[in-house]
C-alpha cells in the first residue's frame, strides 16, 4: 500500500563528489523491498513531477529508508541541500522490486552501474540477514574512478569485485570486464544501472544461461501506473495495455532481462 | 444558511455526487488511484481512452516536465474496449463511482465500434469523444479542429449511444466557440475542454527533441488561464453543459473553473503531483461554499456571465 506524506529528514550525507545519501523518516519502511523506489517532490511549485529515487536500505525499527542518488538535474540539487529536520513529500513504496525469493540457496551476482549500485546494495543486505537457506553473494560494482561510494557497506555482506572507467580502482573496464576477469560463477543475476551496462549483462546472462533480472530507468509522470507515461518495450504483451509496452514505475522497475527489449 | 451545502451537479439527466472528475488519461481506470482515495467520494471517473482493438502508443521518452505543467506524447495507449470491458468496468462498477469512458479511434468508423461496444453497458454513466488528442497522427485532434466533421463525428456517436456523449474539445482552434456549436449542432449533451495545447521541449545540451514524438500535449497548472478563457467562450455560445478542465490543482481552481461557466470540473495532471487532491479540492469546494454563504454549488456555474 503507497502512501504519499511529508516526511522528515533524519540526516543527509554526501558519499563521493556528488553523491548524497539521505535518510527520511516515512511511515511505510517496513513495508519496503529491495528494488523498489519512492517519489520525491520539491517544494518548488513551477516544478511539478516526482523525482524517482531508488530505495538504498530500510529500517523497520527506526521506520527510515535510505536514498542514495546523484545530483543530475534541479530536483536532485534541491534535495542535495536538504538537512536533518527539514522536511519533504514523499511517496512510496513504489514498483515491484527484486524477485530475492529466487535466490534461496544459489550463488548470487549483484550487478550495480553507477547510481545502479545503492538498490544493488539493499539487495546484498537483504540477501546477508533474511535469505532462509545459504546464499553466496559477489557484488560487481561499476564507478566512475576510485571516488567509491557504498563499497565498505557492500564489503561487509558479499564479495565484492570493483571495476572503473579510468582505471583507477580494479578493473580498468565495464563491470562484465570485471565479472569476467573475476572468474564469477553465479547462478542468478540482479542488475541495475544504465542501459549499455544493462545490455551487456542480458547478453552474459543469455551466454552463460543464468536467469537475470534488471532494474530499468525512463522519465516517469504519476509513478504509480496510471498515466502510461514510462514505457519498456517487452518482449511478450505486457499485464496492462496487452501491447508490449510495460510501465516502468508499476509491472517493473524490476523485469527478467529476456522479457525487455533493451536495444 | 443551516445545513451543509448541496454538492450534487446534474449532466444529460446523470447526477453526479459533486462536480469534482478527473480527466481522461490521468487516471487510468481508477484503479492505481483507487489505493489513495476512495473513488466514491468523487463526482465521476473519466476512464483512459479506449479503442476497439489494444493501441501501442509512442515510444519513450513519452513525458517532460515544464515550468508548471508538463508534456506528453503517450499516444493513447490503451488495451481496447473488451479488455477494458472484462477488466476494468468491473473494477470501476465495485468502486461505486460514476464511470465516463473515453472514446478514441483513427477514423469515424472507429470511434463509431466503440460506441456500439459501449451502447447499453450497464455501469457506464457517459461517454466522452475524444476528438481533440494531439498525439496520434490520424483522428484524435484532425477530427476536432474541422467544425464539419466535429458536427458528423458527434451525430454518429450520439445516434449509436444509449447513454449521453460529451465531446471533449482541443484548445488548438483559432475559434472555441465554432467548434462547441457543431457539438451541439451534431446533438452532443455536453462538451468538456480543454485537452491538452500543443507544445514542444528541445533538450538544449544533447540539441534534440525531449520526447520521441518531438509535440507533446502541455497541461497543468501552466494552462489554466487559457482553460478559462476557452470554458468561457464555450459555455456562453451553446447551451449544453460545459466540463471545464485544464490544470485545475486545488479548489480555488475548480471553482473558478464553475464561475466561468462549468457545470462540473475535472482534475488531470494534479492527480500525478498529490494523489489525494481530488477528494482536497471537494472538501475545498464545499469549504468555499460554506465561507460564502452559498448553500448549491450549481449556483457558481456562469455566475460571472
Amino acid at each position: 500500500m503507497s502512501v504519499k506524506e511529508r516526511a522528515y529528514v533524519l540526516s543527509q550525507d554526501m558519499c563521493a563528489e556528488g553523491i548524497f545519501s539521505l535518510v527520511l523518516r516515512v511511515s511505510f519502511a517496513g513495508q519496503v523491498c529491495p528494488g523498489q523506489f519512492v517519489s520525491l517532490f520539491t517544494d518548488d511549485k513551477s516544478r511539478l513531477l516526482p523525482r524517482p529515487i531508488s530505495v538504498c536500505g530500510a529500517d523497520a525499527d527506526e521506520g527510515s529508508i535510505r536514498l542514495v542518488y546523484r545530483v543530475a538535474g534541479f530536483g536532485t540539487e534541491y534535495f542535495s541541500r536538504l538537512q536533518a529536520e527539514d522536511a519533504i513529500e514523499v511517496m512510496g513504496p513504489l514498483g515491484n522490486g527484486f524477485p530475492l525469493e529466487l535466490a534461496e540457496g544459489k550463488r548470487v551476482l549483484l550487478v550495480g552501474g553507477g547510481i545502479g549500485i545503492p538498490p544493488m546494495l539493499s539487495c546484498a543486505e537483504a540477501l546477508a540477514y533474511t535469505a532462509h537457506e545459504p546464499v553466496s553473494v559477489t557484488c560487481a560494482a561499476g564507478y566512475r574512478s576510485s571516488d567509491t561510494y557504498l563499497l565498505e557497506e557492500l564489503e561487509a555482506v558479499s564479495e565484492v569485485i570493483v571495476a572503473t572507467d579510468d582505471g583507477s580502482l580494479g578493473t580498468h573496464g565495464t563491470v562484465i570486464d570485471a565479472v569476467r576477469e573475476n572468474g564469477v560463477a553465479a547462478d542468478i543475476i540482479f542488475a541495475c544501472g544504465p542501459k549499455p551496462m544493462l545490455r551487456a549483462v542480458k547478453a552474459f546472462a543469455a551466454e552463460r544461461g543464468i536467469p537475470c533480472f534488471v532494474s530499468l530507468e525512463e522519465r516517469m509522470a504519476c509513478g504509480v501506473g496510471a498515466c502510461l507515461g514510462c514505457v519498456a518495450k517487452t518482449e511478450r504483451p505486457d499485464p496492462h495495455s496487452l501491447v508490449k509496452n510495460a510501465r516502468v514505475c508499476a509491472d517493473g522497475p524490476v523485469f527478467d532481462a529476456k522479457e525487455v527489449d533493451l536495444t | 444558511m443551516s445545513s451543509e451545502p448541496r454538492m450534487e451537479v446534474e449532466i444529460a439527466g446523470v447526477r453526479f455526487r459533486n462536480p469534482v472528475m478527473t480527466a481522461s488519461g490521468t487516471f487510468g481506470s481508477g484503479m492505481e488511484y483507487g489505493r489513495f482515495i476512495d473513488l466514491r467520494e468523487i463526482g465521476a471517473v473519466t476512464a483512459k481512452g479506449v479503442a476497439i482493438v489494444p493501441w501501442e502508443g509512442n515510444p519513450a521518452p513519452r513525458v517532460a516536465e515544464t515550468a508548471s505543467g508538463m508534456l506528453n506524447c503517450i499516444g493513447l495507449q490503451n488495451p481496447g474496449v473488451e479488455t477494458f470491458l472484462e477488466r476494468d468496468l468491473p473494477f470501476l462498477r465495485e468502486s461505486g463511482t460514476r464511470v465516463i469512458v473515453n472514446v478514441c479511434g483513427h477514423e469515424p468508423d472507429e470511434y463509431y465500434g466503440v460506441v456500439e461496444r459501449l451502447n447499453g453497458v450497464p455501469g457506464i454513466d457517459m461517454l466522452e469523444i475524444n476528438v481533440s488528442c494531439p498525439n496520434v497522427k490520424a483522428g484524435g485532434l484532425t477530427l476536432g479542429t474541422d467544425p464539419k466533421m466535429l458536427e458528423e463525428i458527434t451525430a454518429g456517436c450520439r445516434k449509436r449511444a444509449s447513454q449521453p456523449v460529451m465531446i471533449k474539445l482541443s484548445p488548438n482552434v483559432t475559434d472555441i466557440r465554432v467548434m462547441a456549436r457543431a457539438c451541439e449542432a451534431g446533438g452532443a449533451d455536453a462538451i468538456s475542454l480543454i485537452n491538452t495545447l500543443m507544445g514542444m521541449k528541445i533538450d538544449t545540451e544533447r540539441q534534440t527533441f525531449v520526447l520521441s514524438n518531438r509535440t507533446g500535449g502541455l497541461s497543468g497548472p501552466a494552462i489554466k488561464p487559457v482553460a478559462v478563457r476557452m470554458v468561457y467562450e464555450a459555455s456562453r455560445a451553446v447551451s449544453i453543459p460545459v466540463v471545464g478542465m485544464g490544470g485545475i490543482a486545488c479548489a480555488e481552481d475548480a471553482v473558478e473553473f464553475m464561475l466561468a461557466g462549468a457545470t462540473a470540473v475535472a482534475v488531470g495532471m494534479a492527480n500525478f503531483v498529490n494523489p489525494y487532491v481530488t477528494i482536497e479540492i471537494v472538501e475545498g469546494i464545499r469549504n468555499y461554499l460554506i465561507r460564502h454563504h452559498i448553500d448549491d454549488v450549481r449556483e457558481l456555474i456562469g455566475a460571472v456571465h
